[in-house]
């Protein structure tokens, strides 16, 4: 993690960072954002070598958080890792429980309950409404809307949170699902908690859409700001909001149509530009699909059982083999890769990070803009330090 | 989508000498798997990429795995002559016996990566995967950043977290461990150490001074008790 070589760096290769030359015979100032800057949403840091105001070289470096998350897996069983996954990304449990609790599923080949499988669209919907509207309140502040934009986006957070709770007992470490359905049932009165702030969400998009739409001031600094091209977001692996921002369809709720996703009807919003401004205006369009799903899952949610009698919780041992699951998170493709030798712990627990991945491309992104910019674009992408460090 | 059968035999047409090999996966989701020769791997990648109908644009994951040596034991029946007393008088028999037999099949890191399509929209995976000679010092595999940049972080954390040295890789480092750091944490059979952050400080010369000077000292002292008696 030293920051010595940043300047004389120079990689080549056509996925690789354009190389670019200081201008004059200035000395170029190597600067340490992080680990404890504000904008950094965590313990992150940025080295950034800058000509002037210039940015030169970026280098992001990681490990601050680092509690290998993948070793606690593979020493404890299956389910003793759930409540870990609530961990990862703390804004957003609910899609890491189902992330895991799906792998788990493919590997065993165990079936859900129709109730269990709407009520996790119906959670992993809010849960992607409350990872964009604080993706959105922190980007107005790091923009200098200092205080006000991120309450707004807080108090509508907090209605969804106080869901999470009365459903699960917790606001954030949930620990909902379990393999082969979720682990308490839904009451006709939490369905009809959720219809009332459904019923009050788009009001507040409109509010948030026109903070963002008509902004003089935030239309000069994310317009044009942070462009990545399509072919380098596909090559490096980029996904969710920030690709499709690109413009490239690639959603995995349709890919894969995972759980009961085929049944639903939603459109993929697709940026234009790729730049700062159509990342967040993906994220606005997305939070109205969400919206949209969970209508029509409260519509059709049946009655029933919410887990799968035959499944076992003690002594559950899955057969030899692995297997590979994703869903589309808020942030991206989150996989769970695991592989069995038929004891109880998995001999391998490996979580594909959208966090991380998504930061292939910060350096791509942040060349030759300014300084004060390198904020934005991070913030953009949209990262939780506890899944990027793991 | 194409079977593993059908990828392998396209790969074998595009890449002659290949040396593909299918690893079939017992699990219900039967992911199965494709084994890479090392050496040909850059160009079979590049193929997977680059071909029109597999298409397969878009690396997902690549992660490592570790299989250490393991000791099986296996019985067997061997002949051996024992000496016996039978009527009185020591003869040679010769007697069947079972006997236990341990031998180590030797292990090995693995890399392995996930593989989709953005153009195409797979549902399920393709995996490739390669292995090392061994787990110490032929640890080095190609590394595919080259053909797929999403693997530039995922394999710096394999080489941090397993060991396994890509080649050809444009920025091989740690990436959650510091840099300092020596051992591979992820490995089997990784021992944590007592303190992670132990460093020698101008407080252990310090130290390791102070007990040099008492030594001395009682060296000293002892020496003068000698004189005075």
């Amino acid at each position: 993690m030293s920051t010595s070589g940043i300047i004389q760096d120079k990689r080549e290769g056509w996925n690789r960072p354009p190389v670019i030359e200081p201008e004059g015979d200035a000395d170029l100032l190597e600067v340490a954002m992080g680990p404890h800057h504000p904008s950094t949403h965590g313990v992150f840091r940025m080295d950034v070598a800058l000509d002037g105001e210039r940015v030169i070289r970026l280098k992001p470096v990681f490990g601050y958080l680092h509690r290998n998350h993948e070793k606690i897996g593979e020493n404890s069983s299956y389910l003793a890792s759930m409540p870990f996954t609530d961990r990862l990304d703390y804004i957003c449990p609910l899609t890491n429980n189902w992330a895991y609790a799906l792998s788990v599923e493919k590997l065993t080949g165990q079936e859900v309950p129709e109730r269990a499988e709407y009520l996790r669209v119906i959670l992993a919907e809010l849960t992607r409404v409350v990872n964009h509207t604080s993706a959105i309140g922190f980007l107005l502040q790091e923009m200098g809307a200092s205080g006000t934009p991120l309450m707004y986006a807080f108090r509508e957070r907090e209605k969804i949170l106080d869901l999470f709770e009365a459903l699960t007992g917790a606001r954030m470490m949930v620990n909902y699902m379990r393999f082969g359905g979720c682990r308490v049932d839904a009451t006709p009165a939490w369905l009809a908690d959720v219809r009332k702030v459904l019923d009050s969400l788009p009001q507040f998009f409109d509010e948030f859409e026109n903070l963002l739409r008509s902004n003089e001031i935030l239309m000069a600094r994310s317009q044009g700001v942070g462009i990545l091209r399509p072919d380098l977001a596909v090559n490096a692996g980029i996904t969710g909001p920030m690709l499709r921002a690109s413009g490239v369809n690639y959603d995995i709720r349709k890919v894969d149509s995972y759980g009961i996703y085929g049944r639903f009807k939603f459109r993929v919003p697709l940026g234009e530009h790729g730049d700062i401004y159509d990342r967040f205006m993906i994220r606005l369009l997305e939070m109205r699909e969400s919206i949209s799903i969970i209508d029509q899952a409260l519509k059709d949610i049946p009655v029933g059982p919410v887990m799968d009698p035959k499944a076992k919780l003690r002594g559950f041992r899955p057969k030899p083999g692995e297997a590979y699951g994703r869903i589309e998170g808020p942030k991206g493709e989150l996989g769970f890769y695991l592989i069995s030798d038929g004891s109880p712990n998995p001999y391998r627990y490996r979580i594909r990070p959208p966090s991380l991945i998504n930061l292939t491309v910060l350096e791509d992104m942040c060349l030759g803009s300014n300084v004060a910019d390198v904020v934005l674009i991070f913030g953009s992408v949209d990262i939780v330090l506890g899944e990027v460090d793991r | 989508m194409k079977t593993v059968e059908e990828i392998k035999a396209a790969i074998e047409q595009a890449v002659p000498g290949a040396g593909v090999e299918i690893i079939l996966n017992p699990s219900v989701c039967t992911q199965h798997s494709l084994r890479l020769a090392p050496s040909h791997a850059v160009a079979v990648a590049t193929f997977l990429r680059d071909d029109a109908d597999l298409a397969l644009d878009f690396l997902s994951n690549a992660t490592g795995i570790d299989w250490p040596d393991k000791e099986v034991a296996e019985k067997v029946k061997v002949i051996r002559t024992v000496t016996k007393t039978v009527d009185g008088a020591e003869q040679q028999v010769e007697e069947t016996v079972e006997e236990t037999r341990k031998h180590v099949v030797p292990g090995c890191l693995e890399a392995v990566y996930h593989l989709f399509s953005v153009a195409k929209g797979y549902k399920s995976p393709v995996v490739i995967r390669m292995k090392t000679v061994n787990r110490s010092d032929q640890v080095q595999l190609p590394s595919l950043t080259p053909v797929w940049r999403s693997a530039e972080f995922q394999e710096r954390e394999i080489f941090d977290l397993y060991g396994i040295v890509f080649t050809g890789h444009p920025d091989l480092r740690r990436i959650l461990m510091w840099d300092e750091f020596k051992d591979h944490p992820m490995r089997r059979d990784y021992v944590e150490p007592d303190d992670f952050e132990y460093e020698p400080t101008a407080h252990d010369e310090v130290l390791a001074r102070a007990q040099a000077h008492r030594a001395k000292m009682a060296d000293l002292a002892a020496g003068q008790e000698g004189a005075g008696a």
